[in-house]
């Protein structure tokens, strides 16, 4: 984050825009809104500070439904607006919103290279590892053998992604992972993700309850990690990689890379004065 | 009983302290019910949003109870993951995955119902667990307070058939978008 | 005193420095009082290939290379085979070639000019660490009547990180190419004008892009390597920073696209520059751009297509990409420079457009506008300063893209109090909370287009020169040979009118028509293969009288004389 000038509390609702959501009813991204609002309040930040960046996908849709800045980009170039953004303006607040398509799938590439960048912005991903806006295909974290995928009638047959450890292979500086049904959770550790200088990276386990209403039970099953967040790479990939089920939350890594922010402090007084080197 | 969802991790020490999550369990469950009532709205159930809407107006009143006892005290500020909710949300918050968007009334009561008999819950227990007596009498109060509310939810609930197997049919598939 | 001029060209392989030497020549010739360009041609190597450097100096400033090509240095004769179309000779060229260096590359190839020996090999060996290219170079100044005093200084200037010996060697080089030309035929250079010797430049069109961004306003650059468009990001990489401007390498132009409307959406004008590729995956984001209302600017340095095509070499073909590239009604700006110096102002005009109008911008420059150096009279400074439309402060419900009169709606920043909103590719109200209504889509489509096709763009949407009954119409690198060919039917009295069109997109049917009063024939001239360019002027507009089209794909340049050749031969003349 960097927009350190904190105002007086606005409570969570004052950072909702008032639209109302286009979400399935009993989708956990209310939640995540909810979540968010609260995160943005207890960091009183002025909602004139922050922007929220999306590209395509119901998790997509989150900017509108803020009262800060916003942008509701085209399909998975999220990280690449937010970026450019945020190099060109480092007082904003940057976050980036989406759903597991738009971010490991089609915008993969800049999922990895905003990782390695760390440019000082926060990536909250719901994951609910399904296409819901197209009507329910397999998506990158879809189990190999999910057959209700209209494209991939036989399962998917091949590995999921596993966005953190992508994550953490390509340099992220915060890494978490949440459940939605944990609203207060998951606002904990957005609220520690923007704090946290550099690439944060958000997985919010947000079920869709019209294409996978299996993911009901997540609320269930999904459990604090038993261990606190480490800064070593190695521990926290140890830990990913012998995670059986991916449904442990929590703070996994912070790291302490600087971030990439390129100085914006002219040299010259006078544009002219790069004429200098054509004369002949 | 004991519900070990809401209940707080600690023993409540002050009645301050009790009251800043008295407070923000009304808030929550405030801001919960009007998102409800959003979500059904956005999807045509008027019937469902009105009440849903009806729940808000009412636990604003909580709210207002509770400011009113809170006057002249000082509460602890506390942010929405500081207060030591047990299962970590708070009992009348959260819970947004059980809404529908072709939920009766009978489900919405239902759902708020729930909270309520959560709320009991979470003061019986602070009355059982803390050692201030003041905390205590006023935990037994809020007992009782939230039982009326179980109590008024019931008999409003009655009004209602519970809905039959297959409530939630819906003919068309899902409409495609982006 | 009418043009003249002189066309050398420097060829070898294998490193022989053709590249390096060229570019001194063109520096002194500058320094000594010449206009001139310098144009490259290279194998597919990334070093070591076959390399030629074609330059032409003259009295007068000079936007495209001769008919044909007075002096060749070939320092390495077997490699000339390459660029026999690339380098046109007559019965009175001269090659000067290295016999000692054909024996190992093979002989030259067949031509109608006078060969001399001149052993630059030989020669270079004499002095130790010596180059035939010095020698060579040596030998040019004396022939074309350059001092060696003028080599020298320029020398150390280039040679000043090799090191003292490095340095002194070629001084011996160019002074012993220098005598032994002496024995060769004299050529008569083209006479110095120092009655017009304002400040003189030596800028490539591709740097000259870059200047013209800054001067604009553009503070932000996202950059993805494509040839030939690379040496505009190289340039701002090194100038932006000190504007107090960031550039950013991008991991593919998708990202790079996305990355400057997000910094746009910040409040900082922002650029990306490109090539055919690279445009054609930008497309989606641009029209997101239209959509959203955020400004950029795209310049396309534009090559041989279709696919990777040739990369190095020059074509007039991503007009229809640029014009029609984006799905849905997404009006936008599309211009293209028409000489070097003019990149400097057509980029700046184009970020006062993007910037003033809200809409992306897409500029054509070409390889052989970008990559082409030029001495040139200083470009004038422009009073395009950007100026987007910003509140000042906000309504209670402050509406992002309301319909106003000129249908440019003030934009809010963030970090602005009160004027939050969410920018949408989604159709939107004049809120933007995305909308499905048709009523909502037709408003804002309206919008969009209006404010582009309603905008005063004076003067500049076109250059037009001359009176006469036959019209020229052409763009970009081609404008170059078209005006030197007018010109040249000017002095023999023939008045042929020129309309080289800079703006594109939106078209301006009302300025066309006056343009094309008393006109009955028209020529169109373009580089490209499917005649896009006569396509869109026949969608766009009415063309009065008889219509005829001189096309050809590239790599080969347009000369002026074929231009007056087809000039006769279309219509008879």
């Amino acid at each position: 984050m960097s927009s350190d000038t904190a105002c007086a509390l606005i409570e969570p609702r004052g950072y909702k825009s008032g639209v109302k959501p286009v979400w399935c009813p009993g989708c956990g991204d209310y939640s995540v809104l909810g979540s968010l609002t609260k995160a943005l309040s207890g960091l009183r930040l002025q909602p004139e500070n922050v922007a929220i960046i999306s590209g395509i996908g119901c998790s997509s849709r989150m900017p509108t439904y803020l009262s800060t800045y916003g942008f509701h980009g085209v399909h998975g170039r999220a990280l690449a607006l937010a970026t450019g953004l945020k190099v060109a303006r480092p007082d904003i607040t940057v976050i980036a919103t989406g759903g597991d398509g738009d971010g490991f799938s089609i915008g993969g590439n800049h999922f990895l290279h905003t990782c390695r960048r760390n440019t000082d912005m926060t990536y909250i991903v719901m994951d609910n590892q399904v296409y819901g806006m197209t009507k329910g295909q397999a998506s990158p974290t879809t189990e190999p053998n999910w057959e209700k995928g209209k494209l991939t009638p036989s399962g998917t047959g091949i590995n999921p992604f596993q966005p953190l450890v992508i994550a953490l292979a390509s340099g992220a500086n915060f890494i978490a992972r949440c459940s939605s049904s944990d609203t207060n959770g998951t606002a904990r550790a957005i609220m520690e993700a923007i704090r946290h200088p550099g690439f944060s990276m958000v997985q919010v386990l947000s079920p869709c309850v019209t294409f996978r209403p299996e993911q009901r039970e997540w609320k269930k099953l999904t459990r604090p990690a038993p261990v606190d967040a480490t800064s070593d790479a190695a521990r926290a990939a140890r830990r990913l990689l012998t995670d059986e089920d991916g449904l442990f939350t929590g703070i996994l890594y912070v790291g302490d890379r600087p971030p990439y922010q390129p100085q914006i402090e002219p040299s010259i007084d006078n544009i002219a004065e790069l004429d200098k080197e054509f004369r002949l | 009983m004991n519900d070990p969802v809401s209940s707080p991790k600690h023993s409540i020490g002050s009645t301050e302290e009790l009251l800043a999550y008295s407070l923000a369990i009304e808030k929550e469950a405030v801001e919960r019910f009007t998102d409800l009532a959003d979500q059904m709205e956005i999807h045509f159930n008027y019937d469902v949003a009105d009440l849903f809407r009806k729940l808000a107006v009412i636990e604003g009143l909580h709210i207002e109870n509770v400011s009113k006892a809170s006057e002249g005290k000082e509460l602890p500020e506390l942010l929405a993951w500081e207060f030591e909710w047990a299962g970590g949300e708070s009992p009348e918050g959260g819970a947004m995955e059980d809404a529908h968007y072709l939920m009766h009334p009978w489900h919405a009561i239902e759902l708020a119902r729930q909270g309520e008999k959560r709320a009991v819950a979470f003061f019986r227990h602070v009355a059982e667990t803390s050692s201030d007596e003041k905390v205590v009498a006023m935990a037994l109060e809020l007992v009782v307070e939230e039982e009326e509310h179980v109590e008024l939810l019931e008999k409003w609930q009655k009004r209602f058939p519970k809905p039959e197997e297959g409530w939630d049919d819906d003919l068309d598939p899902p409409m495609i978008q982006e | 005193m009418s043009r003249q001029s002189l066309s050398i060209a420097l060829t070898g392989s294998g490193g022989s420095g053709v590249m390096t030497t060229g570019s001194m020549l063109l520096e002194a010739a500058g320094q000594a009082g010449w206009y001139g360009i310098m144009t490259r041609s290279a194998g597919p190597q990334i070093r070591g290939g076959e390399a030629a450097a074609l330059l032409r100096v003259s009295n007068e400033p000079i936007e495209s290379h001769d008919d044909c090509f007075d002096l060749v240095l070939a320092i390495d004769p077997g490699s000339m085979g390459r660029f026999v179309e690339e380098i046109p000779l007559r019965s009175d060229s001269f090659i000067i070639s290295d016999a000692e260096g054909g024996r190992r590359s093979g002989p030259l190839p067949d031509t109608p000019a006078q060969v001399l020996d001149l052993p630059m090999k030989q020669l270079a060996k004499s002095i130790k660490g010596g180059r035939p290219n010095m020698i060579a170079l040596g030998a040019v100044a004396k022939l074309v009547g350059l001092s060696t005093t003028s080599i020298h200084s320029i020398l150390e200037k280039i040679l000043k990180s090799q090191g003292p010996d490095a340095l002194e060697s070629s001084r011996a080089c160019v002074e012993l190419g220098f005598s032994a030309a002496a024995d060769l035929p004299e050529f008569s250079s083209p006479p110095i004008d120092k009655t017009s010797a304002g400040e003189r430049w030596s800028i490539t069109g591709n740097e000259a892009a870059g200047l013209g961004a800054l001067r604009g306003g553009v503070r932000f650059v996202a950059a993805y390597p494509i040839t030939p468009a690379t040496e505009v990001l190289e340039w701002l990489a090194g100038a932006l920073p000190r504007a107090g401007g960031v550039l950013v390498q991008a991991e593919d132009e998708l990202a790079s696209m996305n990355q400057i409307i997000g910094a746009s959406f910040g409040g900082t004008p922002s650029l990306t520059a490109t090539s055919g590729p690279g445009l054609a995956l930008m497309t989606e984001a641009i029209g997101w751009s239209v959509c959203s209302e955020t400004p950029v600017v795209i310049l396309d340095v534009m090559r041989c297509g279709p696919s990777t095509g040739i990369a190095t070499k020059n074509e007039q073909s991503d007009l229809n990409i640029a014009l029609n590239g984006l799905h849905g009604d997404a009006p936008h700006l599309v211009l293209a420079p028409t000489s070097v110096a003019d990149c400097v102002f057509t980029t700046q005009w184009a970020v006062y457009l993007a910037e003033s109008l809200q809409a992306p911008a897409i500029v054509l420059s070409d390889q052989s506008l970008g990559q082409t150096r030029a001495n040139i009279n200083r470009p004038a400074d422009l009073a395009f300063i950007t100026r987007r439309s910003v509140p000042e402060q906000f309504e209670e419900n402050y509406c992002r893209y309301a319909i106003g009169d000129s249908g440019v709606s003030p934009m809010a920043i963030p970090g602005q109090p009160g004027g939050q909103y969410t920018a949408d590719g989604l159709e939107h109200t004049e809120s933007g909370a995305p909308s499905s209504m048709p009523a909502d889509h037709l408003a804002q489509l309206d919008k969009r287009q209006h404010k582009i096709t309603d905008f005063n763009f004076g003067e500049h949407w076109a250059d037009i020169e001359g009176s006469g009954e036959t019209m020229v119409i052409t763009w970009g690198s081609t404008c170059g040979p078209v005006r030197e060919a007018l010109a040249r039917l000017r002095e023999q009295g023939e008045d042929i009118r020129l309309l080289a069109i800079r703006l594109l997109a939106p078209e301006r049917p009302e300025e066309m028509a006056a343009a094309l009063e008393g006109v009955k024939r028209i020529l169109i001239i373009e580089q490209s293969h499917s005649r896009q360019f006569h396509r869109y002027l026949r969608a766009a507009y009415d063309l009065p009288g008889e219509v005829k089209v001189f096309n050809r794909p590239g790599p080969l340049p347009f000369r002026p004389n074929e231009i007056i050749e087809q000039l006769a031969e279309v219509f008879e003349t």
